[in-house]
């Protein structure tokens, strides 16, 4: 399935025929994560469980979550949450919801040498637990580990003087991008493999 | 007992290429640097995810700190990234309830047991010497689950084999059951000397061995000395007893803002958990 099938699949996830995609902020960052950027023995862990539609629907579209089980999602017996659960439900690497906890753990998958890409919220990075795992990640020069910060600028007392430099300055390669996939697919693999990367997803709120 | 320990978690890493250690500056450099040895620095929420995502590649990994460190500030990490997540880990404290009496009460955790046992699928081990802390320490990194162990500086005179609930002595048929959990097993045996009583120990608390309980007590009257919160384990003993007409008395640390500094001798006297104390809150129990 390509890019253009997504809003059939957001539909049977909410039965909702009108509704503006675009206003779903993870939406172009996972489709190109999971079209263009993820190989075989990647992982990847989103953090911020909020709002998985979007999630939910890229995992339908790339064959890791059968496209039978977005209706009804949040059900008692759908293995689909509002939050997800790796336990549960086909394609989902982490269970997570409550914010902060993505990070942590993707540092723990990068120590043993794997490729992990995490993806958080503006909001969420409100958490202090992050901060622990960014410092941590950059001293540890994790080359093969890199978050997706998703900017829709709905933290409260905000980030002056942005997210990308809070990273830069812990030692981490940063790029600010968009939502146009070529620049996003940039954005995304702009690491150079020994520091951590950031990309930092602008949308708009 | 943490000594044995940090020799334990030195020789798991030279032998076992699946075991990881994670540390927050605590024992790190007792135990030594090591490829698959990472200090976290002090961030103990880091601590509990880093082994999460260790364990998610397969390793085993062992996370160290103080208990209120280890278990009190990360404890949500327990919860989700390793129990919902479905992760394993083994988590082995030192700074046991009152053994930093000095310290004050922010490095004292007697509730560490009671946290993590409100969890599901954790293993919980009280080791009373450093033996038992090495044949548990060893069976936890043979397996995939989650297990904590909490180490104490006050350990009994010797071992018991296997640490698993064993009867000591038994007493006459309308004896009381006393259950010494861990390090409290040397002033539970002092305290009990002279008395009719059947004597047991454990030094694993969860799974509780409720099996063994009924089939170890006498009659109906039971006290259950644990060395932290006192009645972290009361509803297993009730669980255990439920269709059974039974007596409980659960000693241990009071749930109480103790605000004193001092030695753990002055700590252990003052919860009633010394030989005396524990002989004084027995003879006010027991009939006649």
């Amino acid at each position: 399935m390509s890019y253009d099938d997504l809003p059939a699949l957001l539909t049977r996830l909410t039965g909702d025929e009108k509704h503006d995609w675009s206003a779903l902020s993870t939406l172009d960052a996972l489709w190109v994560l999971y079209d263009r950027v993820l190989r075989e023995g990647d992982r990847f862990l989103l953090s911020k469980g909020h709002g998985p539609q979007a999630y939910y629907a890229v995992l339908a579209a790339k064959g890791l979550l059968p496209v039978e089980l977005l209706a009804g999602w949040g059900s008692f017996d759908s293995p689909l949450g509002y939050h997800p659960d790796r336990v549960a439900a086909p394609g989902v690497e982490f269970s997570s919801g409550s914010l902060g906890h993505g990070l942590g753990v993707a540092v723990g998958v990068a120590l043993a040498g794997r490729r992990v890409f995490c993806l958080v919220g503006d909001a969420e990075l409100e958490e202090g637990s992050n901060w622990e795992a960014v410092h941590y990640a950059g001293r540890a020069r994790l080359g093969s580990l890199t978050i997706l910060a998703i900017d829709n600028h709905s933290s409260t007392h905000g980030w002056p003087g942005g997210i990308a430099a809070r990273f830069e300055l812990e030692g981490w390669t940063s790029a600010t991008t968009g939502r146009e996939h070529d620049a996003l697919e940039h954005a995304l693999t702009a690491g150079d493999g020994v520091r951590p990367h950031v990309a930092v997803v602008e949308v708009s709120r | 007992m943490r000594a044995r320990f940090y020799e334990l978690a030195r020789a798991a890493l030279d032998a076992d290429p699946r075991v990881a250690l994670v540390t927050a500056e605590i024992g790190t450099t007792a135990i030594g640097p090591h490829e698959r040895h990472f200090n976290v620095g002090i961030r103990e929420q880091l601590l509990i995810g880093v082994a999460a995502g260790l364990a998610l590649e397969g390793y085993r990994p062992v996370a160290h700190s103080y208990a209120p460190f280890l278990v009190e500030r990360p404890w949500e990490m327990l919860k989700l990234d390793l129990g919902h997540n479905a992760l394993g880990a083994v988590l082995v404290s030192n700074g046991a309830s009152y053994d930093a009496a000095p310290e004050g009460r922010t490095h004292q955790a007697p509730e560490d047991v009671a946290l993590v046992a409100a969890l599901p699928g954790w293993t919980i081990h009280v080791p009373g010497h450093p033996d038992e802390l090495e044949h548990l320490f060893r069976e936890a990194l043979a397996g995939d689950d989650r297990v904590y162990i909490r180490m104490s500086e006050e350990t009994n005179h010797a071992r018991v084999d296997g640490g698993g609930f064993t009867v000591l002595r038994h007493g006459s048929a309308s004896a009381p059951l006393v259950l010494a959990v861990g390090p409290t097993l040397a002033p539970v045996l002092e305290a009990t000397a002279a008395l009719d009583a059947t004597v047991a120990y454990t030094a694993t608390v969860r799974p509780f061995d409720r099996d063994a309980l009924r089939a170890a007590l006498p009659a109906t009257d039971v006290v259950l000395v644990e060395p932290y919160q006192a009645g972290t384990s009361a509803s297993e003993v009730s669980a255990a007893l439920s269709d059974r007409p039974h007596r409980l008395l659960a000693l241990g640390v009071p749930n109480a803002e103790f605000r004193r500094y001092g030695t753990p001798d002055e700590h252990r006297a003052a919860h009633g958990l010394d030989a005396a104390g524990i002989s004084r809150s027995l003879e006010a129990f027991l009939p006649g």
